[in-house]
């Protein structure tokens, strides 16, 4: 039960200001999930430059084996960055807990206020192309850091869901028996993992989702992303709420409307609510 | 003139719920919820700007005008005045709302008037998905189309529909459209400042196959 | 030859096979479960001796009085016993009924509650304190009723049906129930399992800030949930803003509701209450935000048990409907006529004997608001005695300050529910 913001910026001048953008959507949300907030960053070239990959850790022990890395320490979080191929840092950094890796994208989690982990976060400063954000109010969790969205298990890719799925303990068992780890009892993982089963197949966002509304049953506002795409699909009642914007400039998705307020042109921007069951995916 | 930027929810409300005057402008509301929320006197309030959820919620006498767009559930359980949203409306507009009428000038999204139980609305584009769900009383006029599951369960409200019905929920049928009935569309079009045919609307209600708890109950 | 009845296919599941195959239609009724479950029964408090002493039962002060709603609200409620009117709908009751309970209620200091279908006049009058329900349906919800009530209970389940709607059969849906809920009568009345324009707790949240914009905070706000997940839910309530949270344990009455629902879903409120407690207690609220359960309570006994478990207040329904007359042996032959007993009745149709839950005028007529009044307000009065004596007997002059310490479990189920040890043990299964 939460509030889901993202942001996909078409306008390369807007590259740099997405980190206070995407804050200021990220305020926007803020109450509806005032237990711990989640980030992530695509193209973050402060943190995982060019020709590097980046992984996420919580709780990384503080010497890490990674020879010529860029260390950035954010709270609970910790980014580590090197000119490697993502499974050389990932088999690298065996033995932390990853949230995300890839080279595009960073993620950030902790628990507390959303405004004060965007600010642990540096989020304001955050340069990047792409971004999205999710406050969390835990339903059947504990408040930890490990339950923050976005869910990250496939490279670049990221999951957010505002809403509870019915039958994830079943589909979960499925997956596992399929060879699927899991890190949490969270049933939005099981959502990441079978969208990122999908993606690995070769469908792509559209089909993944489309799969996932036939399969899954529950309440759901997804938003999924990818290094080269940004989706939002609802259940078939499509109780939780949704709002998605569009400019030449940007798309841009929300819970509420009042988190997208501040964007650029958003006066002239196409406003609409996504359908129950329809899935909107923007691929590049 | 108020200013939400400045001034907090609270006190805009208190006021408007004890007004010194009759006429007021809301500005900065950049999506807040409950805006306007329990008016009870005959005041006109203009809002500059989008609102969250539930903005005139109750309404009472009040005559509401949003300039911008509405949140879930605008004009929820209004019981008479007018609530107009220049934009467009989220889902759940006019919800359980049992009297006044609820303009809404752009498209409202899923469950426009459900649970309605004697209020009208009037919607200038189009209505999403589960519009009308178990209406009551009262009337619906979409000036677009309709998404699916229009009407499912619906009770004695009427729902008019000038474009296209994706599909009808269930014990919901299209009705013959009388002269009564071509009268009711045209008076509330000119309530809500629409231009269209009354004759280009077809009628919707319940076929009343749900109102007895029977084996044949299938859902 | 000696007949062996099965245990598995007994009388009632033949009956109930046979009554499916009759009519093809899941059975309705009223009431609450009637299978038995861990309750109350099944705990015993520890009384004073040696090593505490008790309070002088007729003489010493035992103070019985609450306030519930302080949180946020600026117009908390002040009740003189813990011990409140659970919500019952003008449909499912006849208006004398509500009249009746409203003029109990008031007589001793408490608070009585709506229902499914409005406030009536002749409620408001006679209630001191009337608590207003805002229920998916929202039949009649009314923005002059919402400031003519003290509070306001945001109702997302009942203990009967937890994740079910209402079902009230045509028979009670007469022309003045019928216009309070803008229906046409005689219908099978239907009303919703989710509200209609909100579900989940962020979106809860914006609710409940919306109905404390339209009351300018005065009323509490509080929010009702049937027993399943308690632990989780009463911190989403909590987390929703609630000033006081309502558990309804499984044993909770229902006008009408399918009987496998009432049987089938939820928990008993012995093992709900810890995990609400524990819930209000990790969040830092518990007494705060009061807690308030109900779901079979019907004697001094489980007035005084809830709360020692950490419960602030109760609520009763069936009882008071009982107090009321309900299942009175002298309408034994009118029982007889409906194919029921005086003892047996579950209110599945409208034609109650004791006129309570009827919308027949003649029926409703038998109940006389004023000695239905004092009847309700007798009882109210023994069950705060029978608690009062029990809390002196533990030692406490006052009833808030009886403690999970003060019980111990009669069976091992109830002991791991209630988590309390085991009588004549220090075991708490489970922990
Ligand atoms: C006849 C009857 C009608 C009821 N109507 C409502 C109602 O309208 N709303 C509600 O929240 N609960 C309703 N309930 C449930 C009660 O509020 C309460 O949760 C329950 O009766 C408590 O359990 P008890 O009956 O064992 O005391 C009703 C119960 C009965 C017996």
């Amino acid at each position: 039960m939460c509030g889901i913001v993202g942001l996909h910026l078409r306008d390369p001048e807007l590259h740099p200001c997405l980190g206070r953008l995407l804050t200021s959507m990220l305020a926007g949300v803020a109450e509806r999930g005032p237990d711990s907030a989640g980030v992530a960053v695509y193209g973050d070239r402060r943190r995982c430059p060019e020709g590097y990959a980046a992984v996420s850790l919580l709780d990384a022990p503080p010497d890490l084996p990674v020879p010529g890395a860029l260390v950035t320490e954010a709270g609970d979080t910790t980014v580590v960055a090197a000119p490697l191929p993502v499974e050389e840092l990932l088999a690298a950094v065996t033995g932390a807990r990853v949230v995300g890796a890839g080279t595009e994208v960073t993620i950030y989690k902790g628990t507390g206020r959303p405004l004060d982990l965007a600010r642990t976060y540096d989020l304001a400063d955050a340069r990047g192309w792409q971004g999205l954000a999710h406050t969390r109010m835990a339903t059947e969790s504990q408040v930890t850091a490990e339950g923050c969205h976005p869910f990250s298990v496939g490279p670049d890719q990221c999951l957010v869901h505002n809403g509870s799925f019915a039958n994830h303990a079943s589909i979960r068992r499925e997956l596992v028996a399929a060879g699927v780890a899991f890190d949490s009892e969270n049933d939005s993982e099981v959502g990441a993992r079978f969208v990122a089963a999908r993606l690995a197949a070769g469908e792509d966002l559209d089909k993944a989702l489309r799969a996932l509304c036939e399969r899954f049953d529950g309440f759901y506002t997804l938003l999924v992303t990818s290094a080269d795409g940004f989706a939002v699909v609802r259940d078939a009642i499509a109780c939780k709420p949704a709002v998605i914007a569009e400019t030449p400039r940007w798309v841009a998705m929300a819970s509420e409307f009042r988190a997208l307020a501040e964007l650029p042109g958003i006066d002239d921007a196409r406003i609409w609510e996504p359908e129950p069951e329809r899935v909107y995916a923007w691929q590049w | 003139m108020i200013d939400l930027a400045r001034t907090p929810l609270r006190a805009l409300n208190r006021e408007l719920h004890a007004p010194a005057g009759d006429a007021y402008e809301v500005l900065n509301p950049r999506g807040a919820h409950a805006v306007a929320a329990g008016l009870c006197h005959a005041v006109a309030v203009e809002i500059r700007g989008h609102v969250g959820y539930y903005c005139a919620g109750m309404n009472q006498l009040a005559r509401v005008t949003v300039h911008g767009n509405a949140g879930v559930g605008v004009a929820e359980n209004m019981m008479s005045g007018l609530v107009r949203v220049r934009g467009d409306a989220s889902q759940s507009a006019g919800a359980t709302a049992h009297g006044g009428l609820l303009v809404v000038e752009g498209s409202a999204s899923m469950r426009c008037g459900t649970s309605l139980k004697g209020a009208d609305v009037v919607v200038g584009g189009d209505i999403g998905a589960m519009s009308a769900f178990m209406a009551q009383a009262g009337r619906i006029v979409a000036c677009g189309d309709a998404a699916e599951a229009l009407g499912d369960s619906i009770y004695e409200a009427r729902v008019y529909v000038r474009g296209k019905v994706a599909s009808l929920g269930a014990d919901c049928v299209e009705k013959e459209v009388r002269d009564e009935h071509r009268a009711e569309v045209a008076a509330l079009l000119a309530a809500a400042g629409f231009e269209h045919d009354p004759r280009d609307f077809r009628r919707y209600g319940s076929a009343r196959r749900l109102y007895h708890f029977t084996r044949g109950n299938t859902y | 030859m000696t007949l062996r009845e099965s245990a598995t296919f007994d009388r009632p599941t033949i009956a109930a096979i046979q009554r499916a195959a009759e009519t093809g239609v899941y059975d309705i009724r009223g009431w609450g479960a009637k299978r038995s479950v861990p309750h109350f029964d099944d705990l015993l408090f520890l009384g004073a001796s040696l090593s505490r002493y008790p309070l002088e039962g007729y003489r010493e002060r035992c103070g019985t009085d609450v306030v519930l709603g302080g949180r946020h609200a600026t117009a908390p409620l002040h009740l003189d016993i813990p011990v409140t009117i659970a919500g019952m709908s003008f449909g499912s009751l006849s208006a004398q009924a509500k009249e009746a309970l409203g003029r109990g209620a008031s007589e001793m200091g408490t608070s009585t509650t709506t229902g499914d279908g409005g406030m009536t006049p002749e409620e408001r009058g006679q209630s001191r304190t009337l608590v207003y329900q805002y229920l998916p349906s929202r039949y009649g919800m009314n923005r002059d009723h919402l400031h003519a009530a003290d509070a306001i209970e945001v109702v997302l389940g009942q203990g009967a049906k937890p994740g079910g709607g209402g079902m009230l059969l045509g028979q009670k849906i007469g022309d003045r129930v019928a216009a309070m809920r803008t229906l046409p009568a005689g219908i099978d009345q239907r009303s919703a399992c989710r509200h209609p324009d909100w579900t989940g707790p962020d979106d809860l949240a914006i609710k409940i800030l919306e109905l404390r914009e339209i009351t300018d905070w005065r009323p509490p706000v509080y929010v009702k949930i049937g027993a399943t997940r308690a632990y989780y839910d009463v911190k989403l309530a909590v987390a929703a803003g609630a000033d006081v949270v309502v558990v309804d344990g499984m044993q909770g009455g229902t006008a009408a509701t399918q009987e496998v629902f009432i049987e089938h879903v939820g928990i008993p409120i012995l093992a709900a209450l810890p995990q609400a407690v524990q819930a209000l207690r990790e969040l830092g609220v518990h007494r705060t935000v009061q807690l308030v359960v109900s779901g079979g309570i019907r004697t001094g006994a489980d007035v005084a048990k809830a709360m020692a478990m950490g419960a602030d207040a109760v609520a009763i329904g069936t009882a008071a409907l009982i107090a009321l007359g309900d299942n009175a042996p002298r309408y034994a032959a009118d029982y007889a006529a409906l194919g029921s007993a005086a003892g047996f009745y579950d209110f599945q149709d409208g034609r109650d004997p004791a006129g309570i839950t009827t919308q027949d005028p003649e029926l409703a007529a038998r109940l006389d608001p004023v000695e239905g009044g004092r009847r309700v307000a007798n009882y109210l009065r023994v069950l705060t005695q029978e608690a009062q004596t029990l809390a002196r007997a533990c030692g406490k002059a006052h009833l808030r300050n009886l403690e999970p310490e003060d019980l111990v479990a009669l069976t091992v189920e109830a002991a791991a529910m209630a988590r309390v040890p085991l009588a004549g043990t220090t075991w708490i299964p489970g922990t």
